[in-house]
């Protein structure tokens, strides 16, 4: 995919420096350093327990991150020295920055699509309901959801949840997306309506970052792909590089795995 | 057919007029018992949700004495027959308050039954109930609290509107449940005197002797106190399981 690259850099969107990450004596990150610049789309890919999802979640700190710096705009979030957020309302603030888009969809089962889109801004931006309504209606339609607007998500295929787990995290008007393999969930010919929509997002500049296993996809939509192992960046660059010509050994045998 | 003579013995006409509302009828003792077991219920019932969810919340997030002190309350609470905590609460507990009232120099207290029979029910309930929303509040599925707070959502903002509403479904069978309890649990309070139904029923059985009118009669009053709190969980629990597929056996 080809991007707009001006002699003007982008601002960056997202920096990460030197993320640690342990659970109790096993360390899962061990100094990963990551920034994303306004428009990339950043793949992550790497073996399952290379701490690819943890790093994900460090970013927003669903998880504590053990030492290390999260600058997000121009903005480091302030912590204590073990790591733990210092100031609650900044992480919220930041968190309504940042769409979260996870594995196993997390709608909440007792609202109706149109109501999880709108719960967020209406009840925690503050944005009017009726402001709020029109916005959900017009990302519902984008995603192809408009006639399940009044459905609960029980009653929509994995895929469906997806695409309205998505729009939910649209509807905040994020600065970047965060994906956590979101379509490993699915089954596979529900894969590519997601797929799709997440392509769509990428066309559009939109920043995101994105764990996942789908390598073929990563290779199409990602600006910059990054390889973890053991909790370290074993090799990262553009994705005709990364695919096409692999430098490490342990990433060519990962290739060679997925394939 | 034993039931056909007894209550011809008595004349069916004569069981109406034993039940009318004025004297010489007994039927407004035994509305104004089912008023009273009515609102015990309903304060213990209350009391027992307060001190459930603080006991949950206690039991899931407290530090370690603060558990260690709500397991000994659950533990015994629900060991001992509700008759024998009744007991020992009622006079025990009075009791003691009297003569420390005494020690003081002060006079002995009445303490009055409605109050001491909220108080007694409340605390066996709130026992109950913290076992009931402890497993409803883990019930809830984990995913659907972290998306909340993933898009920055105020804990107790989160409270209100994720975990509580998704917990309430997992709670309202046991919470029924334990409603039910309740309102039969009054009937307990007779031991101590106090003027519930089933004391009324007593002393009406006891003052004409139609016992077989009598607690037929509160027999039937305790079965619509039954059926209306069934209709109304019902409802309460469509409302609360809104969004939930319908398991078909």
């Amino acid at each position: 995919m080809t991007r707009p690259d001006g002699d003007v850099p982008r601002p960056e969107a997202i920096r990460i420096e030197g993320l640690h990450k342990s659970f109790g004596q096993l360390e899962v990150l061990k100094g990963v350093s990551l920034a994303a610049r306004e428009g990339d789309v950043v793949a992550v890919i790497g073996g399952s327990g290379s701490g690819k999802s943890t790093m994900l979640r460090c970013i927003n700190f669903l998880e504590t991150p053990s030492a290390g710096k999260i600058i997000i705009g121009n903005e480091a979030v302030a912590m204590r020295p073990d790591g733990s957020p210092a100031d609650r309302k900044q992480i919220e603030r930041l968190r309504q920055s940042l769409g979260m888009v996870f594995q196993q969809f997390n709608l909440w089962s007792h609202r109706t699509i149109l109501e999880n889109l709108i719960e967020v801004p209406v009840h925690v931006l503050g944005v009017p309901k009726a402001e709020a309504i029109a916005r959900a209606e017009r990302l519902l339609a984008r995603v192809g959801l408009s006639a399940k607007a009044d459905v609960y998500p029980a009653f929509l295929s994995g895929g469906q949840q997806q695409r309205a787990a998505i729009a939910r995290a649209l509807c905040m008007e994020p600065r970047a997306m965060l994906f956590d393999e979101p379509t490993s969930a699915l089954d596979p010919e529900l894969v590519g309506e997601v797929l799709a929509v997440i392509r769509d997002l990428a066309a559009e500049g939109r920043t995101m970052i994105l764990v996942t296993h789908e390598m073929k996809f990563a290779r199409e939509v990602a600006s910059h792909v990054v390889f973890l192992h053991n909790g370290l960046i074993e090799e990262e660059g553009p994705p005709e590089q990364l695919f096409g010509a692999p430098r490490s050994e342990r990433l060519q045998q990962f290739l060679k795995s997925v394939a | 057919m034993a039931v056909t003579a007894l209550v011809g013995a008595a004349g069916a006409a004569s069981m109406f007029e034993l039940l009318q509302l004025s004297p010489p009828g007994w039927g407004a003792n035994l509305l104004r018992g089912l008023w009273n077991s009515i609102l015990i219920a309903c304060g213990a019932f209350g009391l027992g949700i307060g001190i459930g969810t603080l006991g949950a919340f206690g039991k899931l997030y407290g530090g370690p004495v603060l558990r260690d002190l709500l397991a000994v309350y659950t533990t015994v609470v629900r060991a001992v027959p509700e008759l024998v905590l009744i007991l020992i609460l009622y006079y025990a507990v009075t009791d003691a308050v009297n003569q420390t009232l005494l020690a003081f120099g002060y006079d002995r207290i009445q303490i009055s039954g409605l109050a001491a029979g909220i108080a007694v029910l409340g605390v066996v309930q709130g026992a109950y109930a913290t076992e009931v929303l402890r497993g409803a509040i883990q019930a809830v599925p984990a995913g659907q609290i972290e998306a909340a707070r993933a898009m920055g959502m105020p804990p107790g903002l989160l409270a209100r509107r994720v975990t509580l509403p998704l917990m309430l479904s997992n709670a309202l069978p046991g919470l029924a449940n334990l409603w039910l309890v309740a309102t039969k649990d009054t009937a307990l309070l007779a031991v101590v005197g106090f003027g519930e139904l089933t004391q009324e029923t007593r002393q009406a059985a006891g003052a004409t002797k139609a016992y077989f009118t009598f607690f037929m009669a509160a027999g039937v009053l305790y079965l619509i106190l039954s059926i209306g709190s069934g209709w109304l969980f019902a409802r309460l629990e469509r409302r609360a399981r809104r969004g939930q597929p319908e398991l078909h056996g």
